[in-house]
């Protein structure tokens, strides 16, 4: 968030799922959701909705009135930036700074930026780098998380905390000798070493950890008991029951590693393994003269899928992350 | 022959571990020990190795005055945009909490700015800030206040970078103050309500304080990835003017792959990884209280 703000914020952070068990403690957008969904915590917004219900009749309307603006006036700001860049993307040239509401709308913008620069290239880049990313992680963090959760292990505890450091000193910060290692072993300028600091994840790891450990032990000695060996009950098991988790996860993960910029900037040298975010700078810093129409289109189209995705998916979004009465 | 069980749970333990760990190591400690080695080195040049060199570049990066205004802006960067970002979210976590006409809409709006990437983010604001033509002189256009070159001077690129900061973050850190406004027994509420308090006070007194794990969380959250997003300052301003939009993990990528100077990169690096450790202090420090990893 961030993490993979995350979703994307850039960084999506991590968190601490377990506060989120009990009522009167932060849900956040990536705890495991179901396994801990206590009566409580669903059932607050209806009866907060009724408190304030009691408030709008009351006198307290007058207040109500005033937020509601206060809402919509800072939403209306939040949104113009993005307006302005629609705006601009869907108009011909001349109007790009001109508000008029008779201009013509176009796709030529659209079709100008990508004829110009290899964006197909771009996108499969960006594809690929999410998808090998997303798969490694996956993997590696179910793997690790479940001997954190199950194992008892010598040295467990010291190497959990070598993990969590991860969380502190992200690969984003160690440009310098990450590029050092990617050049020894002879990978620079490839989708792979891209996406290969952050494959194993420690946020990825602390949150299937924490989801692993809710899984009551009764099932798991059940299975023990029918002759499930550990591989056959971490993925029978565990990850079904996990999955919501593994959706969120996803989720921040795509989107962290869609928007990446400094670390593939550097790393990238040539068409063939440019990600969009660095092919989109090449772009627009390149000798295009300043047709802002046509960047603005190229801005558009590089955060086009990740922005589609997010608004079909919100429902999903939420329901998984804050387990609470949005729609 | 079966291994004792206790054998058998260290081994497939480690196992189990390995691949991830290996990972791990190659690219987060194995790099943070080489980046100490290498800031006591010098830069090899052509065919001159690398040779020991002490602190000199620590003494080299105390009399640089490049590093100390970068280090001046995260500074100010830091404590310009994580407040107002926190404040933000969290006014919007409350208005959209509530029940509001078109609530479903407004929370897209704050929310939607977190979604996209830095780079578009930053493509969309530089078109903004435009000199003449874009949006914001536009606007102040009619107020009669005439055309600035907000990213090219000295006194207001950095703000324009933290406005962006801003816009991009706030709407992230309200999904954590709306959850945990969720998980408030709104029996509180209630009850504050009948011995006659007013919103403001129930907000100050009982919400607030029932809030602060998230706003540590959130605190610590915003604080690493200050120092850690500068994609928008390439984008932008390059640093520039003279400078003053500089931010420091922006200067490392300059020093280590503009100047190709490794060594002088790697001192920098060690100065943001002890930022970086102070903030993960402080968190252990504050929030470890509520927080057992079990």
């Amino acid at each position: 968030m961030r993490g993979e703000h995350h979703m994307g914020g850039p960084e999506m952070a991590p968190q601490t799922p377990q506060r989120s068990a009990r009522p009167g403690t932060p849900v956040t957008l990536l705890d495991p959701p179901a396994l801990s969904a206590s009566r409580e915590t669903r059932d607050a917004p209806r009866l907060r909705d009724s408190f304030t219900d009691s408030d709008r009749r009351g006198r307290l309307s007058f207040g109500w009135a005033l937020e509601t603006a206060a809402a919509w006036l800072l939403g209306g700001l939040w949104i113009l930036p993005l307006a302005y860049a629609f705006w601009t993307a869907f108009h011909p040239r001349e109007y790009s700074t001109r508000f008029a509401p008779t201009a013509p709308l176009t796709l030529q913008n659209f079709v100008s930026a990508w004829d110009a620069a290899p964006f197909a290239r771009y996108f499969l880049n960006s594809f690929l780098l999410v998808t090998i990313t997303l798969a490694a992680q996956l993997v590696l963090c179910t793997l690790a998380a479940y001997a954190f959760a199950r194992f008892s292990f010598r040295g467990r505890d010291v190497v959990f905390v070598l993990v969590l450091m991860q969380l502190m000193v992200m690969p984003d910060v160690l440009i310098v000798e990450n590029y050092r290692t990617m050049s020894r072993l002879g990978i620079l300028d490839t989708v792979v070493a891209i996406g290969l600091p952050y494959m194993a994840s420690a946020f990825g790891i602390f949150l299937l950890r924490q989801t692993f450990k809710t899984v009551p032990r009764e099932l798991d000695e059940a299975a023990r008991v029918e002759g499930a060996g550990f591989l056959t009950m971490l993925w029978k098991l565990y990850v079904p029951l996990a999955k919501p988790v593994y959706v969120a996860y996803a989720l921040v993960s795509v989107s962290y590693h869609w928007n990446n910029f400094l670390w593939p900037l550097i790393v990238t040298n040539s068409v063939g393994s440019r990600p969009v975010t660095v092919g989109l700078q090449v772009f627009s810093s390149g000798d295009q003269g300043v047709d802002w129409s046509i960047i603005t289109a190229a801005t558009l189209l590089t955060s086009g899928p990740l922005l589609v995705a997010f608004l079909l998916f919100q429902r999903q979004f939420v329901q998984s992350f804050m387990r609470a009465g949005i729609r | 022959m079966r291994l004792p069980v206790g054998i058998r749970a260290q081994v497939y333990g480690w196992l189990l571990l390995l691949p991830a760990l290996v990972l791990l190591v190659t690219f987060t400690h194995y790099p943070t020990v080489t980046t100490l080695y290498h800031s006591l080195m010098s830069t090899p040049k052509g065919a001159r190795p690398a040779v020991w060199v002490g602190a000199d570049n620590y003494h080299a990066m105390a009399a640089d005055p490049v590093f100390w205004q970068s280090l001046r802006n995260s500074a100010f960067y830091a404590l310009g945009t994580i407040p107002i970002s926190i404040a933000l979210a969290l006014l919007m976590a409350v208005l959209v909490n509530g029940k509001l006409p078109g609530r479903g809409f407004v929370r897209l709006a704050y929310f939607t700015p977190t979604i996209l990437p830095m780079i578009a983010v930053a493509n969309i604001w530089l078109f903004f800030y435009t000199p003449g033509y874009g949006l914001l002189d536009q606007v102040l256009g009619v107020f009669g206040i005439g055309s600035h070159n907000w990213l090219g001077s000295r006194a207001s690129a950095l703000p324009c970078l933290m406005a962006v900061a801003v816009w991009k973050d706030a709407g992230f850190f309200m999904i954590f103050y709306l959850a945990a406004l969720q998980g408030i027994a709104p029996a509180l509420g209630e009850a504050a309500a009948i011995e006659g308090a007013g919103r403001w006070y129930v907000f100050r007194r009982v919400t607030f304080p029932l809030l602060m794990p998230t706003t540590l969380f959130v605190l610590v959250n915003a604080i690493i990835s200050s120092f850690r997003l500068v994609d928008h300052i390439v984008v932008m301003t390059r640093g520039g003017p003279d400078n003053t939009s500089s931010l420091l993990l922006y200067y490392i990528y300059d020093v280590g792959f503009k100047f190709w100077d490794t060594s002088y990169a790697a001192a920098l690096t060690m100065v943001l990884l002890a930022i970086l450790a102070t903030a993960a202090i402080v968190q252990f420090a504050f929030l470890e209280r509520r927080i057992h990893y079990q």
